[in-house]
Formats: structure tokens, C-alpha cells, sequence
């Protein structure tokens, strides 16, 4: 604590942002158990919102398109032609509501974190990112079992063209990457981002604060006024982070589904 | 915060869920709105895309179908348009011949009533004058001797004489009468 940069008056005053920031705990202490907290909150609204997006989106859906419905249709077809199809081919229609599920789920809770009242991005609490990823792993590694019986075992861990010798060394690998790496970076890469973009944020804001108000001393008044205004634009990068997030996981899960059942390897 | 949990907080860090529950809960909502979704929002959005390909493919159809139903009216009306001018060029034709016909009929029937007309004239005139002849005969014989008598200024008694005289005349005057 004895950077010079911040001073502290008293030992109190700044406390920098950290991991527990992103402790939450009970919505409402003493009735409601601990882990009824923001975040759960967060993803069942989530959830909500996006059941409410896609009911609106196909009440009343017409052949001869209003403006509404070409937008919604701009996010199916997103999700439909521009994932499902051009990764899945002749397959998508299967794994499409899987698909579109994921993405608007991914893409609502993290540009929760860029909107007032939440301000919070709900994958950057690590669990909701490993169930999501489980479930993508569930579907993929299901996906090639469906298709290819335990004969999956043997496509997945043994590539084509390998010679005999080597199969000891590639075959834990092959084990590795598939069954193991693929749901964990999944999982992990959806929430380094969000939380770290959220910890961002939160240094700008809340050391900015700190120095705005800090008292007799202009060069830290003005330095945290402009660390506040450059939240702004970090908060920008963190909505367009949020969409790529989303866009990565749900493209990645179409990806190792299309392995799984591609017929040559 | 950290204490309702088995995996040690204090070695994987943020790495670590705060609860079980979040892992469960992203499960769980996962599923559920993919159910919501493969149940009610894809289906609505592939029978519309449905539709609308059908639509347009019909479309296309109906268009043609109107096409092909212009065409055949066309191609009918022009029949019916080459056959009218037809039955018109032969009505000219057979009024053109029927009006020579009824000329025809009319002239000869107007020639037979001119001649018929002319003979019947004829045949009155010759009676008329055949009877005028016969009166005259009759009449100038007995003019001729009373004039005749009153200029030898006495009777003839020769009969016989004067009745030559009066024939001879007659005869004289008949010439004349034909001659002319």
C-alpha cells in the first residue's frame, strides 16, 4: 500500500477493485438462502427476456414482412444462415433452437453488464459459464454418439493419416482436446472476458470516482474525471466484447457439433 | 461467503463457482429456453419462410398460368376476328350476286310486260281499224253515189255501171290504205 500513485489518508479510503466485487450475497438476507443472489436474478431476467424477445419476435409472423419482424428475422437468419447452416450444412435444422438459445441467451446476460439497474455481466460469475459449457459438450460429444455409436470414440481419437507408432502419443491428446480442453476454454474464455472487461470497468469508475472527489488536489480531480469519461468508451468496447462473446461460444459449439457428426475427418 | 462450497476457493480463485447453484441454474435455463424455442420460435419462423417460398414459387406459377390463358384469348379472338371478316366478304359476296339476280328478274319480267303490253296495243289497233274499214266500206259507198249521182245531175240507172265505178274506187282506195 505504499504506491505513490494513490495516496491513502488513514489506512481507509481506496480499497481497489478486485475478486470480491464479484461476491454477491443474498437478495434478500436472512429470508432468502445466499445463493439467491444478483447474478440468479440476473439470468432468470435474462431468461425472461429472451423468452419475451423470441415471443414477440414470432406472434405474428407474415409472409410480407413489417419492420419489426425484418429485425427479428435479421437475428434468426444471424443465428440460422450465418452460424447453423454455414457450419452444419445439411444438418442445422437439429441443432438450430440450441444454437439460437444460447446465443440470445449469452448475448442478453452480457450486455447486462452495460445497462443501468444491472451493470453487471452475469457470466463473469464462472458457474453459469461452466453449465453453459457442459451443456455444449452434453450436445456435441451426444451428437457424435448419436450418429456414430462408440465408432465416435475411435473418429474422435484417431485422426486419419496417423501412422501406427504415434497413436500412443496422439491418442491422450486427441482424448485431451476433445473430451477435456474444448468444454473447459469454452467455459473459461466466456468468462475471462466478461470478468475482466467488468474489473475494467470497474477500476475506471471506481478509482476515477475516488479521484474525482479526493479533496485539494486538482491534477487528481481532473485525472479522475477522465478516467470516468473513459469508462465510457471501455463500457462500448465491453457491449461489443459481450456480442463477440456470444458470437465465439455459440459459433465454437456448431463447430465441435459439425466434427462430431462430419462424415470425413 | 466462500463456505457452502467443497472445491477450495482459496486455490482456483475466481476460477471457482460461488455456489453450485449457478452452475445448475445455467443448466437449467439453457434447456429450458431451448425447449421454448425449438417448441414454438423456430417452427413459426420456418413455416413462414415456408410460405413465403411457396408464395413466390406460386406466384410465379400464377403468372405464367395468366401468361399462357392471355395467349390462348388472343389466339381465339384472332379466329374469331379472321372468321367474321370471312362470313362478311361472303354476305357482300351473295348480296352482290342476289341483287344481280333480282336485276336480272326484274329487267325480264319488265320486257315481258313491255311486249305483252305492246301486243295487246296491237291487236286493239288492228280490230279498231279492221272495224273503221268495214264502217267506211259501208258508209263511203253510199257517200261516193250520192255524190256522184248529184254531179252527172241524174241518177244512174246502170246499176251495173255504177257499181263497177263504186268497187273500182273501193279497190283504189284500199291501195292506198295498204300502201301507206
Amino acid at each position: 500500500m505504499t504506491i505513490g500513485l494513490v495516496p491513502l489518508e488513514g489506512g481507509g479510503g481506496y480499497t481497489p477493485p478486485g475478486t470480491q466485487d464479484f461476491l454477491w450475497g443474498s437478495v434478500w438476507p436472512d429470508v432468502l438462502p445466499d445463493w439467491v443472489n444478483k447474478p440468479l436474478i440476473q439470468a432468470v431476467i435474462g431468461f425472461l427476456l429472451v423468452v419475451l424477445f423470441w415471443y414477440f419476435g414470432s406472434r405474428k409472423l407474415q409472409v410480407k414482412p413489417s419492420k419489426g419482424q425484418y429485425f427479428f428475422e435479421f437475428v434468426y437468419e444471424f443465428v440460422r444462415n450465418g452460424i447453423a447452416r454455414d457450419i452444419l450444412h445439411a444438418d442445422y435444422r437439429k441443432f438450430l433452437p440450441y444454437l439460437l438459445a444460447l446465443f440470445t441467451f449469452l448475448l442478453f446476460n452480457n450486455w447486462f453488464g452495460e445497462f443501468f439497474f444491472f451493470m453487471y455481466p452475469t457470466f463473469s460469475n464462472v458457474g453459469y459459464a461452466y453449465g453453459l459449457a457442459l451443456v455444449s459438450w452434453v450436445v456435441y460429444v451426444g451428437a457424435g454418439f448419436k450418429k456414430w455409436g462408440f465408432g465416435f470414440l475411435k473418429k474422435s481419437l484417431i485422426p486419419e493419416g496417423v501412422p501406427g507408432y504415434l497413436l500412443p502419443l496422439v491418442m491422450p491428446l486427441e482424448f485431451l482436446s476433445v473430451f477435456i480442453t474444448r468444454p473447459v476454454t469454452l467455459a473459461l474464455r466466456l468468462f475471462a472476458n466478461l470478468f475482466a472487461g467488468h474489473l475494467v470497468v470497474l477500476v475506471f469508475v471506481v478509482g476515477g470516482g475516488f479521484l474525482l472527489t479526493y479533496q485539494d488536489n486538482l491534477l487528481y480531480n481532473v485525472s479522475g474525471g477522465v478516467s470516468m469519461l473513459f469508462s465510457l468508451v471501455i463500457l462500448l468496447l465491453e457491449l461489443f466484447i459481450g456480442a463477440l462473446q456470444a458470437y465465439i461460444f455459440t459459433v465454437l459449439t456448431a463447430q465441435y457439433v459439425s466434427t462430431s457428426v462430419a462424415d470425413a475427418h | 461467503m466462500g463456505s457452502t462450497i467443497w472445491v477450495p476457493q482459496n486455490t482456483l480463485g475466481p476460477l471457482a463457482p460461488h455456489h453450485w447453484s449457478e452452475v445448475i441454474v445455467g443448466i437449467l435455463l439453457l434447456l429450458v429456453l431451448t425447449l421454448i424455442i425449438a417448441k414454438a420460435v423456430v417452427p413459426a419462423f420456418e413455416k413462414m419462410y415456408e410460405e413465403r417460398s411457396s408464395k413466390i414459387e406460386g406466384g410465379m406459377q400464377r403468372a405464367a398460368a395468366a401468361e399462357a390463358k392471355a395467349e390462348a384469348a388472343l389466339a381465339q379472338y384472332e379466329d374469331q376476328l379472321a372468321s367474321a371478316r370471312e362470313e362478311a366478304a361472303k354476305i357482300r359476296e351473295d348480296a352482290k350476286n342476289q341483287s344481280a339476280q333480282i336485276l336480272a328478274e326484274a329487267r325480264d319480267k319488265a320486257t315481258k310486260e313491255s311486249d305483252r303490253i305492246l301486243e295487246s296495243g296491237r291487236q286493239q289497233l288492228a280490230a279498231e281499224r279492221a272495224q273503221l274499214v268495214a264502217q267506211l266500206k259501208g258508209e263511203v259507198g253510199g257517200m261516193a253515189t250520192a255524190l256522184a249521182g248529184k254531179i252527172v245531175g241524174e241518177s244512174l240507172e246502170d246499176d251495173e255501171r255504177a257499181l263497177r265505178t263504186v268497187d273500182r274506187f273501193l279497190a283504189e282506195l284500199e291501195q292506198a290504205g295498204t300502201a301507206r
